[in-house]
């Protein structure tokens, strides 16, 4: 059973946690972005499924109904199709759990994404040592 | 004990959506019809390379995103052991140059790429970012090169024409001529490029000087290396090479090389997420 992420859990998510190893997703620079991990209990809200890179679109509510609206980045879809993605992966209004591995250096509500764990106990994640 | 604390929760969030998952997805290597590429078994040998033909779906051997180069060519990669023999000139346009990685790396809203923008990637970025699935048919006449990165393709024609000594019209991706030098190495000359191109990634300039050679060697039945030279005398006092025997390797004919277009729309969009990243 997967914990729901809000409260003190989305506190302690949310702020200062252990450091991710870098991802090296990002073509077209992450110089914004710090590496963290981030938990979060969500609402998927859009999928983008663009060059450069894909976004999922997605809200997360806290304990006092207050919502955000977050948009993280994953990788391209040319290399995003060998790990079992697709356009069609996730649909609004998916309950999904997230896991970035990287936020806003801002603290603004923008990530990139490290694995993704759809209603059905499917884990969508992209191992980047493959392929190399 | 606070800050450990909070450690060990997201740990063990991390763990816990790790645990729970009934169900990973594999990689698998598709191509644009979804259909997995076979491995070939391991005691597969390769057949002898067929003589002056290069004509088949290729992409990078070592692994389908062994040609991305993100911070800029492969064998003269943006890092602190690499230093181009730039000249004033040189320099002084690298540091007009803003790219997304690299040693010079900047914010996006300092990132001043063409191809951020959508601008054609041109020759040789082509060959030395994302460079991934490339269809290379080939006539007496010419080789033509069709890549997956942004749906072009290239014409090198080898009917025995000379590439002019000027341009009237200088091109994203040029003009190029070529010729076996032997039954297994195809050697292509390109000149005439457009100046707003960048080299690579890491925003490595060029002028209108610049003459680029590919040199594809078939090794065997699947396997060609691409060696790639640049010489710039404006840009840099010295030839370097950008691609050192970078093999590529035989897909099946059946492989289709699926879409990877650079959308204004779309790149518009990333750009502006990616500077909310930096403006709360």
């Amino acid at each position: 059973m997967v914990r729901v992420v809000h409260g003190p859990w989305l506190f302690a998510s949310m702020l200062l946690l252990f450091p991710a190893a870098a991802p090296v997703l990002a073509h077209h620079g992450n110089a914004s972005t710090e590496a963290k991990t981030v938990v979060l209990r969500a609402t998927v809200t859009g999928w983008l499924w663009t060059n450069p890179h894909t976004f999922l679109k997605f809200d997360v509510k806290d304990e006092t109904g207050n919502v955000t609206h977050w948009s993280a980045e994953w990788n391209a879809p040319s290399t995003l199709v060998n790990f079992g993605f697709t356009a069609r992966t996730f649909k609004v209004g998916d309950q999904v759990t997230v896991t970035l591995n990287g936020v806003a250096k801002s603290g603004a509500p923008i990530g990139r994404l490290q694995s993704v764990l759809l209603p059905d106990g499917t884990l969508m994640s992209e191992d980047e040592s493959v392929g190399k | 004990m606070r800050r450990i604390l909070l450690v060990s929760t997201a740990s063990c969030l991390a763990l816990v959506v790790t645990a729970v998952a009934q169900r990973v997805q594999p990689p698998v290597h598709v191509d644009g019809w979804g259909k997995s590429v076979a491995e070939k078994a391991k005691d597969y040998k390769p057949g002898p390379a067929p003589k002056r033909n290069l004509s088949g779906i290729w992409e990078p051997a070592d692994g389908w995103r062994a040609g991305v180069q993100a911070n800029g060519a492969r064998d003269f990669p943006s890092d602190r052991t690499h230093t181009l023999p730039f000249t004033p000139l040189g320099e002084q346009t690298w540091k007009s140059h803003h790219p997304g990685f690299g040693t010079t790396a900047v914010e996006i809203q300092y990132n001043n790429d063409p191809f951020n923008i959508c601008d054609p990637i041109g020759m040789p970025r082509i060959n030395l970012f994302n460079l991934r699935g490339v269809q290379i048919m080939q006539t007496p006449k010419q080789v033509v090169l069709l890549y997956q990165n942004s749906q072009v393709w290239r014409n090198i024609w080898m009917d025995g024409r000379e590439l002019p000594k000027e341009f009237d019209e200088p091109r994203w991706y040029g003009y190029s001529v070529g010729k076996w030098t032997d039954d297994y190495t195809f050697v292509a000359t390109t000149r005439g490029l457009d100046e707003r191109t960048w080299i690579d990634n890491a925003g490595r300039p060029h002028s209108d000087q610049l003459t680029i050679e590919e040199t594809f060697h078939r090794v065997n039945a699947d396997i060609t290396e691409l060696t790639l030279t640049i010489d710039d005398p404006k840009m840099y006092t010295q030839k370097w090479v950008a691609l050192d025997k970078f093999r590529l390797g035989l897909l099946p004919d059946t492989f289709d090389i699926r879409e990877q277009l650079c959308s204004p729309s779309e790149a518009a969009n990333y750009n502006t997420i990616q500077a909310g990243a930096i403006q709360k």
